[in-house]
């Protein structure tokens, strides 16, 4: 198992952003309600972390070297600004695009999964290619986990025998517990051959 | 007089009727991430509080200055100057707390209870109704952490604030100082606030119908 | 279409560009100042507690140790160093009182249970052996993989610990000087730290100079304070 490969699982399954770091609360308990836009979500999720990683690399090469205590400020900053750039970009050139991530894509960036993504790979120390590859990982563990919470509540909140007290984010949050303990089924997985 | 219960109200109102976590629940992430012991969970706190006082005091004071269009930009640049002061004293005061808090004392950054404060009541209201809000709010938070911490420490490791509370027989529940523990513990603790509030309303509604009767 | 809707709502009193901008630039120059004022008066504290840390971590599996030195790896060469470089991949040289090396301090990593373990282990070329192991992060399950640190019967394997042939972790009770003591519950973790080991093992020992040979320790006065990245005495 390569280091790449080992960076890829353990941020996609074994410390799921959401399930293990609880990064991106907000639309995974928020915005979870559907199956569709979940996964609408979950690929605009993506595609912000792999810019951001590739930013916060830029400056932490470039940049953050002669002057480190600018780090968080300017990765909020530059993340913001960059993610804005892109979002006009896609709208100029592919509407449809537009129509299925852009929305998503000005929410996204507030998001802690976007800034706690930046500030992980710094403090590993990640080079170019690992930070993408964790960014991917961890793009891709954001929308596994927010496509399954989609599909549960869809099929259990149909069921009208559910008392009332436990609606919302109580129960929300009781099978997150219980999506995150099966999470944790999956440590180990590359370590014991 | 009437100003000094206002603030009282303001303040009051965060703690406990509108808790930002409980009730309005907000600020998840540094929440749950940091909680799997009662000491972790006052540090966070602490930390978002003092953002919070040190942004409202800030905002409140600039409101007019700020143009609306750049507003949020401006707030989001307030926050993360006082979270990176918070950092780096904490870094340099207390090493050991800090390591375990780790990257989430950046995350402060993106805490929506604070930008929430700062858009909903400080860049509004007088800076003495924002000091009030803000501590309010800031209380509510902490309260929020420490007893979710300690909830989880007690049944996780057996231990509050580090003192052994159980004989040698305790069987600590691991899963609660895991991250499972985290989402099942405040689950069960907002589905109290539930019960509470609904139970308060049946109260009120009976008051009312023999107010009526009466 | 939310949008449109706020430029409609505001655009009757939008103040000029350049009012926006300086607000902006005044903001972020305001918050430059303090956040570099912070910086510069937390900065030595912060460095004094890292060095402490570090100097901690090395002289607890270099247990002969008592003052130590950065060495990294230039042109196939070990030598001192003083600074702190980008993308550095330092180990540490430990001396006893009377500057006689004792050992040099390895730091690696590699996937554990959870997550990545990093680990720092003491090793004596003299006799090829590992002298002490240190974990120094890890997310291993509470009550069972944290017993790779908490657990001082686990510990105490690496404390005389051959490292040839590789390291191997067993179930069945220790019998020859490469083999430690699986924990019962967290076999995972422990033969993650093994794993660690060797692979520091085959990345490093053949880079380090012949037994006799190590770099001498330098007295640190030869050095200003403010140039050096790891103090090296011991408080």
């Amino acid at each position: 198992m390569g280091d790449l490969g080992w960076i890829f699982i353990s941020t996609l399954l074994i410390n799921n952003f959401v399930l293990a770091y609880f990064l991106g609360l907000c639309p995974f308990l928020g915005v979870s309600n559907k199956l569709e836009v979940s996964f609408r979500l979950g690929l605009a999720t993506i595609f912000v972390m792999v810019v951001t990683a590739l930013c916060a690399w830029i400056l932490n090469t470039y940049v953050l070297i002669y002057a480190p205590y600018l780090r968080l400020i300017s990765f909020i900053v530059v993340i913001a600004s960059v993610v804005q750039l892109i979002e006009m970009v896609i709208k100029k050139l592919s509407p449809t695009l537009f129509r299925a991530l852009g929305i998503f894509l000005p929410l996204i960036t507030t998001n802690c999964a976007i800034l706690g993504l930046a500030i992980f790979a710094t403090n590993k120390g990640y080079g170019l290619w690992e930070g993408l590859v964790y960014a991917l990982g961890a793009g891709m563990g954001f929308t596994l986990a927010i496509v399954l919470m989609a599909g549960i509540r869809q099929e259990v909140e149909g069921a009208n025998e559910m008392p009332r007290l436990i609606r919302g984010f109580a129960f929300n949050l009781i099978i997150s517990g219980i999506l995150s303990m099966a999470f944790m089924g999956f440590a180990g997985l590359f370590s014991s051959s | 007089m009437a100003k000094e219960k206002l603030a009282y109200d303001e303040f009051m109102k965060g703690l406990w009727r509108e808790n930002p976590v409980f009730v309005q629940v907000l600020g998840l992430c540094p929440l749950l991430a940091v909680t799997n012991s009662a000491v972790n969970g006052l540090a966070m706190g602490l930390a978002s509080f003092f953002v919070l006082l040190g942004s409202s005091i800030l905002v409140s004071l600039l409101k007019n200055y700020i143009p609306k269009q750049v507003r949020i930009s401006c707030f989001i640049i307030i926050i993360a100057t006082f979270v990176t002061v918070v950092d780096y004293s904490l870094a340099a005061a207390m090493p050991v707390i800090h390591k375990d808090l780790g990257a989430f004392i950046p995350l402060i950054v993106c805490n929506c209870l604070i930008l929430g404060r700062m858009e909903a009541f400080a860049s509004r209201n007088t800076l003495r109704m924002s000091v009030a809000d803000a501590f309010g709010m800031g209380a509510g938070f902490l309260f929020a952490l420490v007893a979710l911490g300690a909830v989880r420490e007690i049944f996780g490791v057996g231990e509050l604030f580090g003192i052994t509370l159980f004989g040698p027989n305790f069987e600590p529940w691991v899963i609660m100082i895991l991250p499972p523990g985290g989402f099942i513990t405040l689950g069960v603790m907002l589905l109290y606030f539930n019960w509470v509030e609904e139970k308060k309303n049946k109260i009120d509604k009976q008051l009312a119908a023999e107010d009526g009767v009466n | 279409m939310s949008e449109e809707k706020i430029e409609q709502d505001t655009g009757s009193e939008e103040p000029s560009p350049h009012r926006l901008i300086g607000t902006l630039a005044v903001a972020g120059l305001l918050s430059g100042i303090i956040i570099i004022a912070i910086y510069l008066v937390t900065f030595e504290t912060i460095k004094e507690n890292k060095a402490r840390e570090l100097r901690e971590s090395v002289f607890r599996v270099l247990p002969d140790a008592t003052k130590m030195q950065k060495l990294l790896l230039k042109e196939g060469k070990l030598v001192v160093s003083y600074k702190e470089e980008k993308g550095e991949e330092p180990i540490y040289a430990g001396y006893d009182d009377n500057d006689k090396f004792a050992g040099y301090a390895i730091p690696s990593d590699g996937p554990g249970f959870a997550d990545t373990i990093s680990v720092l282990y003491g090793y004596r070329p003299a006799d090829r052996k590992v002298i002490g192991m240190w974990i120094l992060a890890s997310r291993e399950t509470p009550g069972l993989g944290d017993k790779i640190y908490k657990d001082a019967a686990f510990v105490a394997n690496f404390d005389d610990l051959a490292i040839d042939p590789p390291i191997v972790a067993t179930k069945k009770g220790k019998s020859k000087p490469n083999e430690i003591d699986a924990i019962t519950g967290a076999t995972i973790s422990s033969v993650a730290v093994a794993k660690i080991i060797n692979k520091g093992n085959a990345y490093w020992v053949s880079k380090l100079p012949e037994p006799g040979n190590e770099p001498a320790y330098e007295v640190p006065a030869a050095h200003t304070a403010s140039s050096r990245a790891v103090d090296t005495q011991a408080p």
